[in-house]
Order: C-alpha cells, then structure tokens, then sequence
C-alpha cells in the first residue's frame, strides 16, 4: 500500500449527484484489485479530519477511478476539486473479491453506488472468462433508470445486465434483491458477488440460497483504514451457535463471505 | 543534539511515542513508519480476557477531531504476549503495554502477568477509559481510587508505571499528585473528553453506545492546559498527549512540561505523523540552537 499525493485527472459528474474522480496514480492502479478501496484525505484542513474510504472503481494503465455518491462534508470538499488538483491518497486498501474460476456461473448483484466496485470485478472477470460473458449475469437496482452507473459500459462489456427500478423506468419494478431472486431460481449459480447499502445485503442474505458462495463488500464508519484503531467493526461467527465477534471492514474485509457476517 | 529521555526508567531515544488504541500493535503502521525511529510504542490496551468490543457506529467525526467508543476491543493478554509482543521484539524500541481492568484485581493480575512476560519495557495504566461499563474512568475520577489502583498495581511488578489520566475531572492535579504518591513513575494525559453527537437526520445519538472519547486537534489546549497544571503538580514525567499533528503541536506540550509526547488520532490522517513530528522537533532544535530536548521541557513556565 501506498500514502501519497496524487493529481487528478478528471472529477465529473456522471449521474445526478454522483462523480468519477480519475487518479494519476501508477503505484497504485498496478496493484489494485477488484473490492479493494483507497482511503482519501478532502483537502488539507482539519475540518473535516478524517480519510474517506471510497471503493475502487476501476484502475488501468497507470489510473484508478472511483466512482462515489456525494453524501456528505467529505464528499462534498471531494466534488469541489478540478483536474490538476492534488489529493492525499492511501492505497490500495483491504481484501477484495475472490476472482471465479472460467466455467463458474456467476451473478453480481449491485445496489446503487454499490455497482462502483462491481465494474473493476466486471472487467476482471471479463478478461477470464472470454466469449463465454453469457455464464455471467449483472443485477443493478437503483430509484430510477438514470440512477444507475455505468450500465451502458457493462452491456459494452458483453453482459447481460437486468436493471431494477423502484418506479418502473427499468426491467424489472421494484429492488435488485427482489429481481435477483426471481431470477437466480433457474440460473444454477456458483458464485454470488454483491455490494449495496447494509438493508440490501441482508434482504440478499435471505434471497440467494444455500448453494452459491456468496462475497459482499460492507460498509462502515472508518478511521485509520489501517487495521490499528478498530473503528470499522463487522459482526462476524465465531465458533458454533450464536457466538460472534468483531472483524475489522479496513484490512478483514471490506469483502467477506456472506454466511460468515451476523446481519 | 541530544533527543534522549527517560520517562520513569524507560530510556527513550527520542520524545516522540504513540497513543494507546491509535497505533494498533505497531505492526499495522510498519509499512509507513520505521518503528526503531519511534521513542516507544504504546499498544492498543490490553485485559485480562478477550474483549469484543462495542458495537458499532464506534466513531462519529467532530470538528477537527472525532469521537470514539471502541470499548477496548482486544484479544486479551495472553495473546497479546504470545502474538504481538515477539513482533515488536524485532524492533530497537521499548514497548509500553496499556492495562485496562474492571476490578483493581484485573489490573494487578495483569502487571504481574506483564512483569513475567519478554519485551515489555513498561505499563501504562489505564484509569481514564471513558467507553467501558465498570472500570476505567470510574478508577480515575476520584484521586483515592486512581492512588489505590496505582498502590497495588505498584507492589505487583517492578516495570515501570505510568499512570494514564482522565481529564473528565475538577481537578487533574489533584489525581496526578495522589498517583505519584501511590508510586507511579510518570503520568500521561490526557485520555479522551467524554462527548456527544446527535444526528438530527435521525434524531438519534451517532455512535451505538450514545457517548464516546473526543479526541483530535480539537481537545489540544485543553489538554496543554492540563499538562501545565500537572508539572506543576508532580515531579514525575509527564507523557503529554490530546491532537497533537505536527512538531508545533508537540512542542506546546514539552514546553508546558511534557518530557515525552504521543501521536494519537493524526496517525489516521496521515500513517507518517509520528515520524513528521519527530524530524520536525529535530528541525527546530537546529534552527534554535537547542542541544538537548530536556532544555525545552517546562520552558513556559519560566516564562509565564
């Protein structure tokens, strides 16, 4: 991992409310891997403090994107810089996604921003599997069609992509989760991978079935994106029966086996 | 230049450590900061048994620091002896372990356990952790309990002591002075204000367990202030602490009375602060013709 500061390329605005920063930042797209984040300083001032963790989006020949909501103070400072700026940037952080091996079929659910890091793994994916993009398929929810990042560079990518919409405006009304298990019945699935708000990972939890392995990537307050002041908890099984502790999302996770989490 | 200090017995090369509960068990922030550059390394606090923790939200930022309730997540000491200390072992750096009970039999079964155990240069006794149900903070809050703690913890190993303060009290002087008379080697301060934050989105209270440590450059004059009124008060070393980002920052704490400092929360924000801190303080003994570190310490209160 690295700590330096880097320019920005491009920070635009792709959908309402939402920007893809573009980094120049070569140490860090060489060994950036799908699920894994970077952890962003907003500025040089003690207000706010705090890094920002933001999933990578994708990262290529000397560049990482993310792709991230504008939600508050730190976003908000983020949206403001411009091309040539510089930002303070930790990474690559954290545990990503198990990649699948070529002939597993595979689903990957997003909800949201959550498709932010879908889209590295899509890639990634796309390069082991080939011709053969019809074994993958992509579920994307958001409140309305326009919401959606990225659809038209996945469907470019080669995969089928359904899109839930909350109002209709998509291929199916309603949530992704809801979508996803309509679907999922006939699909035989190896393996699940999924990223959304905390109310989607456990509506998925009780959609997807016992046979695929499933990854999500979860989210959390975080503070040194380190592993050192335990800020980013996640209630994981311990032992057998009820018992639980606590991972770290920074340096655990922020990818974990679903059945693994206490939701 | 000499940079050396000594904290109650521990010979440190230099005034710059860590605050327990930022810096992990070292190994987390070994990628960014050479460990044998560190004057110590203070651990994340340690008890008796495994600890889960609190759950979460645990942190809430605040204006120029932020709030924490951990509720001193750990693996207990016996895994800390077993895994953490033979890592820090490898380093030239002494290692002060960070004792938290909820009785003040906890705390004397740990230093005696401690006393035993390779690699632990010193204790640091934790009487001020705000985010745990019994123990902590209730230890030292009243000066007869924090000197009670002290008192048996003392007879129960021969490392040395550093008694961690809270400044959730009237009067810090008053604790810090019955500490150094139950035989604490040296006192650190300060631990974190207990603090609040609502999130009027919700109306509910932003960390899970309502109340949480506030720390960050927001406290610092707090705690300077507190660090002046302590050497004032004792004799003993003072480890001063409480947002400290940068060598200037560090210096208001040795010049109040702090022979030693310790980067907390800014090991966050920037993974090299500590080292930043210490070339920084290199940097102004050079351009102020000061040869020794222990000619800076106190220096405002001649000057006040």
């Amino acid at each position: 991992m690295f700590n330096k500061k880097y320019t920005i390329v491009k920070n635009e605005e792709v959908i309402p409310g939402h920007r893809l920063m573009c980094l120049n930042a070569p140490e860090i797209a060489s060994r950036a891997a799908p699920g894994q984040f970077l952890h962003l300083r907003c500025g040089d001032g003690q207000d706010p403090i705090l890094r920002r963790p933001l999933s990578i989006h994708f990262a290529d020949r000397g560049r990482v994107y993310i792709l991230y909501r504008i939600a508050g103070r730190g976003t908000s400072r983020l949206a403001l810089m411009a091309r040539g700026d510089i930002v303070d940037v930790m990474g690559p952080l954290g545990r990503g996604f198990t990649l699948p091996a070529p002939g597993e079929r595979v689903a990957v659910v997003g909800g949201g921003i959550g498709a932010a890091p879908l889209f590295f793994l899509l890639k990634k994916i796309g390069k082991i599997y080939g011709k053969k993009k019809d074994m993958v398929r992509v579920f994307l929810g958001a409140s309305t069609l326009a919401m959606v990042p990225g659809a038209a560079q996945i469907r470019k990518m080669g995969f089928p992509l359904d899109i839930a919409a909350d109002d209709g405006s998509g291929d199916f009304k309603g949530t992704v989760v809801d979508m996803f298990r309509k679907e999922a019945k006939n699909l035989a699935l190896d393996r699940v991978y999924a990223c959304g708000p905390p109310p989607m990972i456990r509506a998925l939890a009780g959609a997807v079935g016992p046979d695929p392995a499933v990854e999500v990537s979860v989210e959390e307050r975080m503070g040194c994106g380190v592993g050192a002041c335990l800020s980013c908890a996640c209630k994981v099984r311990a032992g057998e029966g009820e018992g639980f502790g606590y991972a770290r999302v920074c340096t655990d996770g922020p990818v974990f086996d679903l059945r693994k989490l206490v939701l | 230049m000499n940079f050396a200090v000594n904290i109650g017995g521990i010979r440190m090369k230099n005034p710059v450590t860590t605050a327990s509960g930022t810096f992990g068990y070292g190994r987390e922030y070994a990628g960014f900061v050479d460990l044998n550059r560190l004057g110590a390394v203070v651990i994340k606090g340690v008890t008796l048994l495994p600890r889960p923790g609190n759950p979460t939200p645990r942190i809430a930022e605040t204006p120029a620091g932020m709030l924490n309730s951990i509720g001193l997540e750990n693996p207990g000491v016996e895994a800390v002896i077993e895994k953490h200390l033979p890592y820090l072992a490898r380093f030239d750096v002494p290692v002060i372990v960070n004792i938290a009970g909820d009785t003040v039999d906890d705390y004397v079964k740990l230093a005696s356990r401690l006393d035993k155990a390779p690699g632990v240069a010193g204790l640091e006794v934790n009487i001020s952790c705000p985010n745990v149900k019994k123990g902590g903070l209730a230890f030292g809050s009243d000066p007869d309990t924090a000197a009670g703690v002290i008192r048996e913890v003392r007879a129960a190993t021969r490392l040395p002591l550093i008694a961690k303060l809270s400044p959730n009290v009237t009067d810090i002087s008053a604790v810090a002075e019955s500490v150094a008379g139950a035989g604490a080697d040296a006192v650190s301060l300060i631990n974190t204000l207990l603090g609040m934050v609502i999130d009027v989105n919700t109306g509910r209270p932003a960390l899970a367990s309502v109340m949480g440590g506030l720390s960050g450059p927001a406290v610092r004059p707090v705690a300077v202030r507190m660090v002046w009124q302590v050497y004032r008060a004792v004799n003993i070393p003072i480890i001063g602490m409480g947002g400290i980002t940068c060598a200037e920052d560090a210096l208001q704490f040795i010049m109040a009375g702090a022979s030693a400092v310790a980067v907390g929360m800014a090991s966050f924000v920037n993974p090299r602060a500590t080292m930043e801190v210490l070339e920084g303080i290199e940097a102004y003994m050079r351009d102020n013709n000061v040869g020794d570190i222990k000619e800076l310490i106190g220096i405002a209160h001649e000057r006040s």
